[in-house]
């Protein structure tokens, strides 16, 4: 049984349809990656599964569940968190505060707590105490991350980790990747970065225009297919 | 020159009282960015919810306050949850049309049960009593009471908000409601509670409203104006600021009345209009707006 399967999932904003049937499946432990051009529907797609979009009930299903439409509140206690593009950290709240409130209404001890998240990001706990809005954007990014570990969440949705970063900050960043999958998370990546995205993908999707245009495992995939699959024919 | 530290003291205590309407505006604002137009009526309301229990169990004004205020708490979960969450969104016409719509309500349904007659909380001889401070100054209790609520309520309010998880929820939620629902909050139960919470605060006004002053059905739009102002004055969101911001109205209205009767209410006015000319986004404007 897949972890997460959508089946045949449409979204809307208003009237325009930015999702025309995803199907697509996320098996225990794996780490997914999304490539595709800018407005192909990637980051709605993530949005549709945290439930910030509206969804039928049986076009998401969560370990053999139907979750399409449940309320974004529901989705994360479930065990599905997003980090959200552009970080987006509460402004007014502190590093540490940003942290916690990952773990809202929570008293279960998992494996992430503040203290593993500033092992995972030391640069943190130097500035637990920092308004969040004064951090760098990979610091930023950290929290961001960090934010979504503490719901110790059983798949980790992350929409453009590396836009907007340097070189140097996004290897730091992919770097806890393979502490965030020994933690127990199978992860969706949706990525600009092809290279960086097939790197650390046991299988990638790309979407087109709101379809899927290929789906494979990166060693079996061709430049060619990739190029015809972001750009179209 | 005794008079003029007189008229000082006096304005500063006023301000608590302000400060004190201000308070539920701003909680409301802040975390919803909700304009209640109503709020004044609801500090009218809640006069008389404490006016009724003081008259039908024969209680003094503060304990009957006490037992209104988990009524009123419960008043303000329910409004907001089956009436206000309805009309939060890009737009932020439908609460206030709702809001105004509410004050009119409130205001009929008042005079239809209570009459227009002028109505008083009565608290017996803590009214006229009074602490000397020497040299021909002397503060009221009641004032000097009103002020201190005012800053204890405001202490409460900040504990909660920077002390608590809910607290949290309330600030992150405010910042940005999309992002919030991912942290597994949900927002329409958190609005709600910070409505509730507003309510509390109002019942705390209405006891020092009507203890103070009389009070009718149609008084609440004026107070929502101060309210308004004090708001204003402190900057959105900071509620020491809206202590700042009563006290400022409050000493402008006392130095007025004390040059002339007449211009009491006109210096408060013009104080606010000083502040918004000088400083548009108030006194203590929040980082990162």
């Amino acid at each position: 049984m897949a972890l997460i399967e959508t089946r045949g999932l449409t979204a809307f904003y208003g009237d325009f349809q930015a999702l025309y049937g995803i199907d697509l499946r996320l098996e225990e432990g794996e780490t997914l990656a999304i490539i595709g051009a800018n407005g192909a529907g990637k980051s709605t797609f993530l949005k549709t599964i945290a439930g910030l979009l509206a969804a039928t009930p049986e076009s998401v299903v969560y370990a053999g569940r139907p979750i399409g439409g449940l309320s974004a509140p529901q989705i994360v206690r479930l065990g599905i968190s997003l980090v959200p593009e552009g970080r987006r950290l509460f402004p007014s709240l502190s590093v540490e505060e940003n942290l916690a409130i990952g773990a809202y209404g929570r008293h279960d001890c998992g494996y992430w707590s503040l203290a593993r998240i500033y092992e995972l990001f030391p640069a943190l706990a130097a500035r637990r105490r920092a308004p969040s809005h004064t951090l760098s954007g990979g610091e930023q990014q950290m929290a961001a991350i960090g934010r979504a570990l503490m719901a110790n969440p059983r798949v980790l949705l992350c929409d453009e980790v590396s836009l907007g970063l340097a070189p140097v900050v996004i290897r730091n960043i992919y770097a806890a990747l393979p502490r965030i999958k020994a933690s127990g998370s199978s992860i969706i990546l949706v990525e600009q970065d092809i290279v960086q995205a097939l790197q650390v993908a046991n299988r990638v999707y790309c979407f087109q225009e709101g379809r899927m245009s290929l789906e494979g495992r990166p060693a079996e995939l061709s430049r060619d297919q990739i190029h015809t699959a972001y750009f179209g024919a | 020159m005794t008079a003029w530290i007189d008229t000082l003291l006096q304005g500063v205590m006023l301000g608590g009282l302000y400060a004190l309407f201000a308070a539920g505006l701003s909680l409301m604002f802040g975390i919803m960015r909700l304009v209640n137009l109503a709020h004044g009526d609801f500090i009218v309301l809640s006069a008389f919810v404490v006016l009724v229990l003081m008259t039908a169990l024969g209680l003094d004004p503060f304990l009957a306050t006490l037992l209104a205020a988990p009524a009123l708490f419960g008043l303000g979960y329910a409004l907001q949850h089956y009436l206000l969450n309805r009309t939060i969104g890009r737009d932020v016409l439908p609460p206030l049309l709702v809001t105004f719509g509410l004050s009119i309500i409130i205001q009929n349904g008042l005079l239809e049960v209570f009459s227009a007659d002028s109505q008083r909380l009565k608290a017996g001889a803590i009214e006229t009593a009074s602490i000397s401070l020497g040299g021909g100054i002397a503060l009221g209790t009641m004032q000097l009471l009103t002020l201190a609520s005012a800053i204890g309520v405001i202490l409460v309010l900040n504990l909660i908000f920077y002390r608590t998880e809910l607290g949290r929820a309330f600030r992150a939620t405010s910042d940005d409601p999309e992002v919030a629902q991912l942290m597994g909050i949900d927002n329409r139960h958190i609005f709600s509670l910070a409505t509730a919470i507003a309510m509390v605060v109002i019942a705390v006004s209405a006891l020092y409203l009507g203890m103070r002053a009389n009070f009718d059905p149609t008084i609440g739009p004026a107070r929502l104006l101060y309210a308004f102002e004090a708001v204003i004055i402190g900057g959105l969101g900071s509620l020491w600021g809206t202590l700042a911001g009563g006290i400022i109205i409050g000493v402008a209205q006392a130095v007025g009345a004390k040059i002339d009767p007449e211009w009491q209410i006109l210096a408060g006015h013009l104080a606010f209009l000083a502040v918004l000319v000088l400083r548009p986004r108030g006194l203590f404007p929040r980082a990162g707006q």
